[in-house]
Formats: structure tokens, C-alpha cells, sequence
């Protein structure tokens, strides 16, 4: 951390102190060149600087993935989620490829071929076989890719209905998230957010009362998931803009007033589970050393100490939504199905809330 | 045509110019392109000194600044940003950055600049025309910054104001009078946009001069072209989403609205739909980064054959790439909306033609990379900055395939990661760009020459600052921190990334001041710069024919006839390294240009 910092700032340090020195000496009156146009030795160091440049990029990318490696991709706790992993491994692999060695490319022959008085250029100014070369080359990989997204995403993204899978509905709303499940019979009731006002404001979710299905309906703040079961999420928004984003389930979805969005997946951790796994114990090592940290700092204002962390799996909101839009969140809990069983019966439903 | 136009010519010698005519009213070419460049770099300089205040929030969340009260007073007492402030802030900013610098600052100075000088015409094909896009452009910078202190604040939905966030004033109170100025903002700023960009058709089409035939534009004309087409086919999609969101927020229509209960009220809307606004925006938003992007690349493809002394290698691919990316960015806005709730189906649609777009912009970087091989590269600031232009467009345009490919989308949409993409591949790459046309045309635009050593100073400092800030953000992005967030501390799971923050934030600081050394160059060289020479880069292309002074129809005789391709650069048979445009061919030499 502080590394880099030192590092970068040493490198514009003298990059700045070789530019003032450069300019202190070309502001002799024998060769005053205030002008644009690069001489022989401005070609040479910025040649050079650009060949270093290109070593910067590198490091600067190792030290990234040295130092942040860890952050990136949470763990993945839905079914499809090594799916997903894979193919953005995959495509990371690639690009990185393609990266180190174009940038390579650039920056050398920056270097090698940096301008000399009275050297001319090789006049080259086409090759069909080159420009085949690569063209060809990405459309082949692309066309790869492209195969593979288009299976995983036809994949993660056909909602099947099925007797087996339990429908729950995300609800979102300026601030936060509610979910509804389906109750014994396993069908949601209508809902419709003229219905919000019903039963002096405890229709919390806008259920129809005239819908039958709608009674048993159980509306809870906290998402309860029963881990190995296939679950379909129905989104609603009641009055912006949301977007349901759950990264530890490669799951995201928009909710969108006036229609109900889809997306369905099949968590396999979980959270008991989840908390035990090294990756994330490392994780919850670091974040409460951090939190210990700024706790200190906060007592020695008088203030109170941050909670210690535990690992929970995230709703958050990622659809700019007004004021708090940083702050809608929702816990998730994976459970074994009878936990989840206990818990569900535990909550009122519909026909009991409005009472 | 030409006739016409020396005749015309002639009799504006013995106009007496005045002071408004001349700096204000002017219909000159030249004149318009500085003060559209004047105009960008000013809002350039709003939207990049609102990033710096947000990234000071972002790293900093529990600190009060002093900087932030004396910016912004009452929202931000005892020097605690609001959130609604913060939100306004990157909005604006985006909004600012997107079109008032990006696509009005840099295609309407080079545009204006450069198509009359370099297809050898006299002035743009209406020059009434051209003058009055550039003040509708200069009325809707004014109300864009006139928005910044009504009451209630700036709009404060994001650069791409989806409703019903943007429509409602009760869910957001930007969406009030801030939004209404934004829009108005917009709606001249399209006007001014579809001017200029008819105009930079017309005269391209129309006035090139005597064998300046279309396989014979310099590529920077070619990219302004392409770019003046796709603005007109793409800005007025945005302009009529404009006025259907202005219908459902003052007349009550529902285009875009539906079933909405907000603040305790169930409003009246009923059938709209936000994601036809999505589809409606995104139509103009995604060919709007090829309208940022094409002119950029345009000018690097001069500046880097000029420099590195060879002809732009596979000319004909060059134009081909362009024109495919044209084609391209029109249908690929659905990338965008991948998890908006449309069709899964016509997700994987948008992924298969988004992928296809990687394959011209390969051929575009490739080519430049072999221009450089075997040159005899001149480094001044121009070039530096067309080579990490190329450079930042590899490294942006790369994490467009994880983007672009709806499955991976899923996790990173909306991230940190889109923020770090989108800076690099347009922003940082556009900007580039920006720079070095200014760095080259510096001496065309104001007969003085620019100072390279701060030129170096500038470039460095900023290509070492571009990195620091994009890079790390790709990783918290991947961590799956929501862009738009006005601090991460609500989720004690991003603690973690709190010190990527940090360092990105100083990168940004450093990155900030160094324009400023930029700013001084720029204003200390337009009065004291050297006088330049005719022809400072030993171009071969028209622009450096005419005369150094300014004058009206840029050449003094008749306008000079082409006879040749824009990069004969090192020819062999000559013994200058380039052979101007103007030349003819000589006997038995063959117009090399496959």
C-alpha cells in the first residue's frame, strides 16, 4: 500500500526533477529550443522514458494483482457460479495475453525506433496478408467467446418454472429490500402498489386482497434461502430504478416499476459454510483488523467502536436510486431447508400481518 | 464551386472587420474552432475539478474537507458533502466530460479546424450555420452550469437519467428545476451538435478541392466525417427520448412511467416503461462513444504518421475500420442493458455484435503499432500523447470483451469495473487525443509554437496518473463495489478496498494538478509562444500550405490542387522525408497507397 504510493510518487518526483534541470539547461541563451519540435536528444530520453513506461505498466499490474489479488471475485456460492468463474477467467487470461504483449509492442518499438536527425523511415504502407492476419485472428477467438457467453448465458438466464423451485419475490423500494414468499401454496398473489395504502399502510407489499393466493403470503425484511433448492426471483420496484445485486450468487437483475423482472439460480454454500471456508476467514481476519484499526481512532474521539465483522452474503442495490442509494442493502441467509422451514413458519403471513 | 468561392473570396477583402465580427460573430472556420476549444477546455476544467471533490469523498468518507463547504456551502455543512450532492456531482460531471468537452470540445475545434484546411476549401459550406452552432453550444454550457445553483441542485440521476428516477422531483430533489435545465441544456446542445455535424457533411462532401478525391482524405477527415454521420443519426433518438421524458415529467403522459407509489402517494402513471427510456437513450449513448472516440483516433492517425515520419500503414483498412465501427455502434446500445429486464435473448444478440466491434478496433491498434516499425519517431508531446492514446485504448478496450459478453456482465455491471473500462477506453483515450491536437495544431490554430518541455511534463505525469487511477479500480470493481456510491462504509465487507481508494484518489490530485501545467502552456503560448514556420512538422498535408496568419479563405491565391495521397512520408526517390499533397506525381511514379 504504502509502497506503491512511495514508488509512484518517487517515479513523478524524478521525471519532474529531470524535466526542471532539462529546462534550466536549454534556457541557456547559446541553444534556446522552446519550441515543439523534438531534437535528437528528446528523442532519445523519451524514447527511453517510454521504454519505461511499458515497465511500469507491468509493475504496476503485478503489484495490483500482488497486492488486491484477494479482492477480486467473492467467493462464488451459487451453482452456476464456477460456471461463471471459469469463463471470466478464461477471458481475463486472454486479454491479459494480448495486453502484455501489445503493450510490449507499443512501447518498444517506441523505443527502438525513436527519431534520429538524418535517419529515414522504411515507407511501408500496406500488407494484405498482415491486416488478414489480425483480422482473422480476433475473429476466431471472438468467435470462440462469443460461443461460450451465449451457452452460459442461455444457460443462467432461462427461468424454468418448476414444481420444485421456490418463488420469491424481491421487492425494492427507496431504501430497501423486502422479500415475499410464496407461503403453502406456492403461487404469489397479485400485487400491485395501488394496494400499498390498503389495511392502513401494513400492506407493506401491495398484495390484492381479492386474490386468494395472495393470503398466505409471507413478507420479511431479512432473504432466508434454502441451500440445494432452485430459486426463482420475481423483482418489483414500487417507485424507482433498482437493481437487485447479489455478487457471491453471480446474480443481478433490474427492478423495474410497472413490470416484474426474472432471474433464478441455486445457492450451495452456506452461510455456517461459507464463514468456516479459508478464503473468507482470511478475509474477516483483515477486514476486523482494519475495523480495530479506525475502532481506535474513534474511542479516542469519544465515539463508539465499530462492530467486530462477520461474513454475511449481500443484497445490495446497484441502480442509482436517490440520496441512500449507497446504503439499500438486505442480509442473505443460506440455510439447510429445514432452518429455512422453521424460520418461514416462524413469519406472519399476509392474512395475520394485517390484522 | 470553386469559382464561386474565389469570387466570393475576393470580395471579403474589402471587408472592414470589426472586433464582433471577428472574435465574437465570427463565421470563420478558424476562429470557431478556438472558440469551441476555448469554450471545452473551460468546462473541462468544471468537470474535472468536480471529479477531484467526489474522489476526495470516496477515499476520505468520515473526513469533513474546508474545501468542500467553500465549493459548495449549504449542501456540504461543516464541510460534510450531502449525498444528493454527491450523486449531482457525478452526474454532472459525466454529462460535462461526455458531451460538452469530448464531443463538442474536441469534434467541434478539430472539425472546424481542420476539414476546410485539409481538403482545401475556403471555409465550411455555411459559415452562418457553423457560428450559430457554436453559441447554441456556448447557450447550453450556460444553462448546463446555470443548473448547478438553483435551489434544490443540479440533476442528480446519473449522465444517463433514467426515469423514474429523473422524473420525479419527489424521488430525488434534483429532479426538479436541475433537471429541467439539464434537459433544456441538452436539447440546445443537440441542436448545436446536428449543425455543426451537417455541416462537417455538407462541406466534406461538397468542397474538396481540386483531386482531393475521398480515397485521398487525410484520415483525421475521415473520422469527423464518419462521426458528423453517426451524430446525425444517433443524437436525434436522444432528443426525442428527451422530449418524451420532458412530456411525462410537465404533461403527465407515461411513456416511461408506471405504477409508482412514492412518498406515501400512488401516482396516476400507468403503461409506460423505463427500459423503452433505456433503449431510446442507449441508441444515441453507445454511438455517442464512437462520436467521443472516432475524432480522437482520427487525429492520432495524423499525428503519428507525421511523427513517426511513414505513411499510416493500411489506409484502406483504416477507413474500413472506421466505417465498420460506425455501422457497429448503432446496433450494439443493448450492452448496456443486458440485466435491465429485456429479452435474455436479445441479450445474447448484442453480446454476438458487441464482440464483433473488438475486431475493427484490433485492426485500428495493430496498424499503429506497425507504424511505428521502422520509423524515425519524433517525440514531441503530440506524439506522446497519440501513443498512449493507443496504449490506453488497448487497455480500456480489452475489458470490453468481460463487458461486452453478457454472462460476465452479470457480476460487473454497474461496477467500479464499467467506471475503470469506459475512463480508459474513451475518456482517457478521447482526452489523449484531445491533447495531441492541441499539441499539433497549436501552431495552425494560433501562429505560435507550444513549450515541449512542459509539454513533457504534462504528458507524464498525466500518463503515469491515468494508469494509477484506472487501473486499481478494475479491482474493486471485481470486488463488487456499485459505482454511484457515495461511500462504502455502509458494507463493512468493502473495508477492505477502502485503501485502493485512497490511492486512487492521490493519483487523481497529482493528475488534476498536472493540467494545470497544461493550462499555463496553453495561455502563455497563445501570447509569448515562438513564431511558428509554415510548416513546423514537415506535413504534407494542405492545412500547412496555408498562410500562418489568419485570414479569411485561409489561402491568399487560388487554392492549391492535390495530387496525391496525405502519407507519403520517407518516400524513396525524394530526398525530403515528405512529399506535400500538393506535389505532383512524377513521371512514371505510382500513387502508392495499397
Amino acid at each position: 500500500m504504502t509502497i506503491v504510493l512511495i514508488l509512484s510518487i518517487l517515479i513523478l518526483v524524478t521525471i519532474a526533477i529531470w524535466q526542471i534541470t532539462k529546462i534550466f539547461e536549454l534556457s541557456q541563451p547559446a541553444k534556446i529550443n522552446d519550441s515543439q519540435i523534438a531534437d535528437n536528444d528528446d528523442n532519445n530520453t523519451q524514447g527511453k522514458l517510454m521504454f519505461a513506461f511499458l515497465a511500469f505498466i507491468y509493475i504496476i499490474t503485478l503489484f495490483s494483482f500482488w497486492k488486491w489479488g484477494d479482492v477480486l471475485l467473492p467467493e462464488a456460492a451459487s451453482e452456476h457460479g464456477s460456471q461463471y468463474d471459469s469463463l471470466m477467467w478464461i477471458t481475463f487470461a486472454l486479454i491479459f495475453f494480448v495486453q502484455t504483449v501489445t503493450q510490449a509492442l507499443l512501447h518498444y518499438f517506441t523505443y527502438k525506433y525513436r527519431g534520429e536527425k538524418g535517419k529515414k523511415a522504411l515507407f511501408y504502407s500496406d500488407n494484405d496478408r498482415l491486416e488478414a492476419i489480425w483480422t482473422i485472428i480476433p475473429m476466431i477467438t471472438l468467435a470462440i467467446l462469443i460461443f461460450f457467453g451465449l451457452y452460459t448465458w442461455t444457460d443462467i438466464m432461462s427461468v424454468e418454472e418448476n414444481e420444485e423451485a421456490l418463488v420469491i419475490e424481491l421487492y425494492a423500494q427507496q431504501f430497501n429490500w423486502k422479500a415475499r414468499y410464496s407461503g403453502e401454496d406456492g403461487v404469489l398473489g397479485d400485487a400491485n402498489v395501488r394496494f400499498l395504502q390498503d389495511f392502513d399502510g401494513k400492506n407493506i407489499a401491495g398484495i390484492d386482497s381479492t386474490d386468494p393466493n395472495g393470503f398466505d403470503d409471507v413478507v420479511t425484511t431479512e432473504l432466508h434461502l434454502p441451500v440445494g433448492r432452485d430459486i426463482i426471483f420475481k423483482m418489483r420496484s414500487q417507485d424507482v430504478l433498482h437493481s437487485a445485486f447479489m455478487p457471491h450468487f453471480r446474480a443481478q437483475m433490474n427492478c423495474v416499476p410497472g413490470m416484474i423482472t426474472e432471474f433464478q439460480f441455486t445457492p450451495i454454500t452456506t452461510t455456517y459454510q461459507m464463514r468456516q471456508k479459508p478464503e473468507v476467514v482470511a478475509k474477516v481476519k483483515k477486514i476486523n483488523k482494519i475495523r480495530v484499526e479506525k475502532s481506535k481512532n474513534l474511542v479516542a474521539n469519544g465515539e463508539e467502536p465499530l462492530e467486530p465483522y462477520v461474513f454475511d452474503y449481500l443484497l445490495l442495490c446497484n441502480k442509482i436510486c436517490g440520496a441512500s442509494h449507497y446504503n439499500m442493502q438486505m442480509k442473505i441467509i443460506v440455510e439447510t431447508p429445514e432452518e429455512f422451514e422453521k424460520w418461514i413458519n416462524e413469519q406472519p403471513n399476509f392474512a395475520e400481518s394485517i390484522q | 464551386m470553386s469559382i464561386v468561392l474565389d469570387a466570393h473570396h475576393e470580395e471579403d477583402h474589402h471587408h472592414k472587420e470589426t472586433f464582433i465580427t471577428k472574435y465574437i460573430f465570427s463565421q470563420d472556420h478558424k476562429m470557431i474552432a478556438k472558440q469551441y476549444l476555448i469554450t471545452g477546455l473551460f468546462m473541462g476544467i468544471v468537470g474535472i475539478a468536480m471529479s477531484l471533490l467526489f474522489r476526495l469523498q470516496l477515499a476520505w468518507p468520515e473526513q469533513p474537507f474546508w474545501i468542500f463547504e467553500a465549493l459548495l456551502g449549504k449542501w456540504a455543512p461543516d464541510g460534510v458533502m450531502d449525498p444528493n450532492v454527491y450523486l449531482a456531482l457525478v452526474t454532472i460531471h459525466g454529462t460535462i466530460m461526455v458531451f460538452f468537452v469530448l464531443t463538442a470540445g474536441l469534434s467541434g475545434t478539430f472539425s472546424n479546424l481542420l476539414i476546410p484546411l485539409q481538403i482545401g476549401a475556403r471555409d465550411m459550406a455555411s459559415g452562418l450555420l457553423n457560428m450559430i452552432s457554436f453559441w447554441l453550444f456556448f447557450l447550453s454550457s450556460l444553462v448546463m452550469l446555470m443548473s448547478l445553483f438553483v435551489e434544490a441542485g443540479p440533476a442528480a440521476a446519473g449522465w444517463t437519467i433514467y426515469p423514474p428516477l429523473s422524473a420525479l422531483p419527489q424521488a430525488q430533489p434534483g429532479s426538479g428545476l436541475g433537471m429541467t435545465l439539464w434537459l433544456v441544456s441538452m436539447t440546445i446542445f443537440i441542436a448545436s451538435s446536428l449543425l455543426g455535424s451537417l455541416n462537417y457533411i455538407v462541406t466534406v462532401i461538397n468542397l474538396r478541392t481540386k483531386g482531393m478525391t475521398m480515397s485521398r482524405l487525410p484520415l483525421t477527415i475521415w473520422a469527423f466525417f464518419v462521426t458528423a454521420i453517426i451524430g446525425v443519426v444517433s443524437f436525434p433518438v436522444l432528443l426525442s427520448a428527451g422530449f418524451l421524458l420532458i412530456m411525462d415529467r410537465s404533461f403527465g403522459t407515461s411513456f416511461f412511467l408506471s405504477d409508482i407509489f412514492i412518498q406515501g402517494e400512488v401516482l396516476h402513471y400507468q403503461g409506460g416503461s423505463p427500459v423503452l427510456y433505456e433503449h431510446l437513450f442507449w441508441f444515441l449513448g453507445h454511438p455517442e462513444v464512437y462520436i467521443v472516440l472516432l475524432p480522437a483516433l482520427g487525429i492520432t492517425s495524423e499525428v503519428i504518421a507525421t511523427n513517426a515520419r511513414k505513411p499510416i500503414f493500411g489506409y484502406r483498412a483504416m477507413v474500413a475500420s472506421i466505417l465498420a465501427i460506425a455501422f457497429l455502434s448503432t446496433i450494439v446500445w443493448g450492452h448496456h442493458m443486458f440485466i435491465s429486464g429485456m429479452n435474455p435473448f436479445l441479450g445474447s444478440v448484442f453480446t454476438f455484435t458487441t464482440l464483433l466491434i473488438a475486431i475493427p478496433s484490433a485492426v485500428k491498434a495493430f496498424n499503429y503499432i506497425t507504424t511505428l516499425w521502422k520509423g524515425n519517431l519524433q517525440l514531441n508531446p503530440a506524439m506522446l500523447f497519440s501513443i498512449g492514446l493507443v496504449s490506453t485504448f488497448i487497455s480500456g478496450g480489452l475489458t470490453g470483451i468481460i463487458l461486452g459478453d453478457s454472462t460476465l456482465d452479470i457480476n460487473v455491471h454497474d461496477t467500479y469495473f464499467v467506471v475503470a473500462h469506459f475512463h480508459l477506453v474513451m475518456g482517457i483515450s478521447a482526452l489523449y487525443g484531445l491533447f495531441a491536437g492541441v499539441y499539433h495544431w497549436f501552431p495552425k490554430m494560433f501562429s505560435r509554437m507550444m513549450n515541449k518541455n512542459l509539454g513533457y511534463i504534462h504528458f507524464w505525469v498525466t500518463a503515469v496518473c491515468a494508469y494509477g487511477v484506472f487501473f486499481p479500480m478494475h479491482f474493486i470493481g471485481m470486488a463488487g463495489l456499485p459505482r454511484r456510491y457515495y461511500t462504502n462504509t455502509a458494507f463493512p465487507y468493502f473495508d477492505d478496498i477502502a485503501n485502493i481508494n485512497i490511492v486512487i484518489t492521490i493519483f487523481a490530485l497529482i493528475a488534476g494538478l498536472a493540467q494545470l501545467v497544461f493550462l499555463y502552456n496553453f495561455i502563455h503560448s497563445m501570447f509569448y509562444g515562438k513564431k511558428t514556420v509554415q510548416n513546423p512538422w514537415n506535413s504534407t498535408t494542405l492545412e500547412w500550405t496555408a498562410e500562418i496568419e489568419h485570414i479569411h479563405g485561409n489561402w491568399k491565391g487560388p487554392i492549391p490542387s492535390v495530387h496525391r495521397w496525405p502519407y507519403d512520408y520517407s518516400k524513396p526517390g525524394y530526398k525530403e522525408d515528405f512529399v506535400p499533397q500538393t506535389l505532383p506525381l512524377k513521371k512514371g511514379e505510382e500513387e502508392l497507397q495499397h
